[in-house]
């Protein structure tokens, strides 16, 4: 088996795998020492970080972390790399991959191509050498561009996901946080609901609630109710106006069957999603969720790294060609990443490593109450995801999530980001905006007035 | 004269939807400076973040609580987990599982009683002192009574720092108990730094998963009160013990009947 080693000026270390060399090379991060696999000191670190710089790129292609034979995720990674794609940087290693990435020839063209020849263990690797402006403008180099019923992910665009949660479903309730969003330009990534239940009947109700909306008002957008996968599939077997079928995904195959799916089932949620052909612009179907530390919450880790790990939910992600996938990269909290400082790495590294292989991401830049972050962690986070070119966020009213009890982003920050990168809505939904009188040519906000149609008896009576 | 200057434009642009607040506790209807949060609806939240973060981090008042569930005539034990500090705790949910050496032996000295405790109730500031200052001895006081009118024999009531839910099971053990009962501080929402949850599994042992327990959750005044929680704990305790399990298999089938 090959080891690898680097020395420093105070010491020798060898890493008996790649494996552990990947974890010891991770930045700094609560769930790595809650799971036994992190570097014993800083020094041990950079040392692997050393290591791991001159591994070549092809390396991962021959030592797996998780043995081909046991993980359906692993056997996914290895069947469908393409080779070609990644000819330009298959003499490179890990170091120079950086180098390479950095230079300005590389463009947007040239990280689409080649996105097909990374495999989640490459890109992660890369990104444990890279510091957070790295990080940055490798991603903001990247375009990933998705679609439904409007366009998501072009340049100089921004999308929100309207998330209109209540603690109880009350419909009452989450018309009033739609319409909130609505009023105040959001809801272009999808209109998507946190179910309180997971039921068939709760899906229905809620799903169908927002398709009268969106039919009413001719909103260029989608809906989505964020319930398990069986649960939306059995409520398109009833008939249910189902626009995007959403799923938490992870890195193995036995974090998946802790979350109840398997590649099966999911391509089995895509074909009939697509079969509906509620789409007007694309056939994106699909929404996932991640995030780092799921594998080791499912005690479905084998040993690996949380960050590795979640680059490896990004391959499930890609075989299904999503229209929007998401880190929710504070929420499972202090145990897995402490505080501002990891929480923040966290996210820049999530939104790089799924656009290097090729995802639509946007990432959900939030926190819990027992971690050590609050607002300004957040703003800082949003603001540098912003600048690397993430599709989207979310929007709850006032940041608050009061079904899931965490803070999250809001309708303002949206605004916050419209005006300092003068990013727009996606195109479909700018235009609607206009035509509603809720923004104007200048991508500001209009002032509502109490008789805006929006506001009309009989949304307040649904809402 | 003032009247005839123009009138200064308002610095924040009110939401016409504020009526809709009746519907939801989410914070809609905000209103705006330019596109950002008016300074008041800013503080506002800063406010409920203050709270919530000072439930997460106020010092557990263990040996005062101890000596309030003393009062209400049960025999109490002050114990810590293998936590030494908040900081640790939040980071190692592993070491919130189980005992610190001292406390292990505490309750490996402790003799039985010749008949088997039915329960062993445990008490634990989690994630929330505030919710345990403030919500643990008022629903003891309800449900004891309760207890004991049902000829619930019961272990010492421990009071537990820095406990994670399953700490029920190695303390249960330890004391002999059929069944354990968990009160411990929930992680507080922005609106609910104080709530309280109650967790109930039969058969406590190191090992147990989530699975095999049964959760009454929100226990403060604005969410459960205490008077609803304690019929339900009451509820199910008394289930428990007679269909010997608890967790999936055991579900609240009151409404049902």
């Amino acid at each position: 088996m090959t080891t690898y080693h680097a020395t420093t000026a105070h010491h020798s270390y060898s890493f008996g795998n790649l494996k552990e060399l990947l974890a010891k090379a991770t930045p700094a991060r609560s769930g790595d020492y809650l799971a036994g696999v992190a570097a014993e000191n800083d020094r041990e670190r950079v040392a692997a970080q050393l290591a791991l710089a001159d591994v070549p790129l092809a390396r991962f292609l021959e030592e797996q972390l998780i043995p081909y034979e046991s993980d359906e995720v692993t056997r996914l990674i290895v069947d469908s790399h393409d080779r070609e794609a990644f000819a330009p940087v298959a003499d490179l290693t890990v170091g120079d991959f950086r180098n390479w990435l950095l230079r300005y020839e590389t463009d947007a063209e040239t990280l689409a191509e080649l996105a097909p020849g990374l495999t989640p263990e490459m890109v992660a690797a890369v990104s444990k050498i890279m510091r957070n402006q790295d990080l940055i403008l490798v991603a903001s180099k990247c375009r990933v561009v998705t679609r439904f019923r409007n366009t998501l992910g072009q340049w100089g665009r921004l999308a929100i996901r309207l998330q209109p949660n209540h603690p109880t479903d009350d419909p009452a309730g989450i018309g009033a946080s739609i319409l909130d969003g609505l009023l105040y330009g959001c809801g272009d990534a999808v209109i998507g609901i946190n179910p309180a239940t997971d039921s068939v009947d709760a899906v229905i109700r809620l799903v169908t609630m927002i398709d009268e909306l969106i039919q009413r008002y001719q909103i260029p957008t989608q809906s989505c109710v964020l319930a398990h996968v069986t649960t939306q599939m059995a409520a398109i077997e009833r008939g249910a106006p189902i626009d995007l079928t959403f799923q938490s995904i992870a890195g193995t195959e036995a974090a998946n069957a802790s979350f109840g799916v398997n590649l099966n089932l999911l391509d089995e949620a895509l074909h009939a999603t697509r079969a509906l052909n509620r789409g007007t612009v694309g056939d994106n179907v699909m929404y996932f969720e991640t995030g780092q530390g799921s594998c080791l919450s499912a005690e479905a880790h084998h040993g690996v790294d949380q960050q590795t790990l979640e680059a490896r939910a990004y391959a499930v992600a890609r075989r299904f060609e999503p229209l929007l996938v998401n880190t929710v990269v504070g929420f499972i909290g202090p145990e897995y990443l402490y505080d501002g400082k990891q929480i923040i790495r966290a996210g820049l590294e999530d939104h790089f490593c799924g656009k290097l292989l090729g995802l639509p991401m946007g990432c959900d830049v939030c926190y819990t109450n027992h971690a050590e972050a609050d607002q300004d962690d957040m703003d800082n986070l949003l603001t540098l995801l912003a600048a690397a070119g993430c599709n989207y966020f979310m929007g709850v009213p006032g940041a608050d999530d009061v079904m899931l009890n965490y803070q999250s982003t809001s309708f303002h920050d949206s605004h916050y980001l419209r005006q300092l990168f003068d990013l727009r809505p996606a195109p479909e939904f700018e235009e609607w905006l206009e035509s509603m009188h809720v923004v104007n040519d200048e991508n500001r906000l209009l002032p509502i007035g109490e008789k805006h149609k929006l506001l009309s008896p009989s949304l307040e009576g649904r809402g | 004269m003032s009247e005839n200057l123009p009138a200064k434009p308002a610095p924040v642009t009110l939401d016409p939807w504020a009526k809709l607040r009746a519907g939801t506790s989410a914070r809609i209807a905000l209103g705006r400076a330019g596109g950002s949060l008016p300074t008041h609806e800013w503080l506002d939240f800063k406010s409920a973040h203050a709270a919530a973060r000072d439930a997460v981090h106020n010092v557990f008042s263990a040996d005062q609580l101890g000596g309030e569930i003393a009062k209400l005539g049960e025999q109490t034990l002050v114990v810590g987990s293998a936590a030494p500090d908040r900081a640790t705790f939040l980071q190692r949910p592993d070491f919130g599982r189980r005992l610190d050496p001292p406390s292990q032996q505490l309750l490996e000295a402790f003799v039985p009683p010749p008949e088997r405790p039915d329960l062993a109730i445990v008490v634990s500031d989690g994630l929330s002192a505030l919710a345990v200052h403030t919500q643990a001895a008022p629903l003891l006081a309800e449900l004891l009574p309760k207890l004991r009118h049902d000829g619930w024999r019961l272990a010492p009531i421990v009071v537990a720092r820095f406990g994670r839910v399953a700490l029920q099971d190695q303390i249960g053990s330890l004391l002999g108990a059929r069944l354990s009962l968990m009160l411990i501080g929930e992680r507080p929402g922005l609106g609910s730094p104080d709530s309280l949850g109650a967790y109930l599994v039969y058969d406590p042992k190191p090992g147990n998963t989530d699975a095999q327990r049964n959760c009454v959750s929100n226990i403060r005044p604005e969410g459960l009160p205490i008077p609803a929680a304690t019929d339900t704990l009451h509820y199910l305790l008394n289930e428990s013990r007679q269909r010997q399990l608890s967790g999936v298999q055991l579900k609240d089938q009151r409404v049902l009947q």
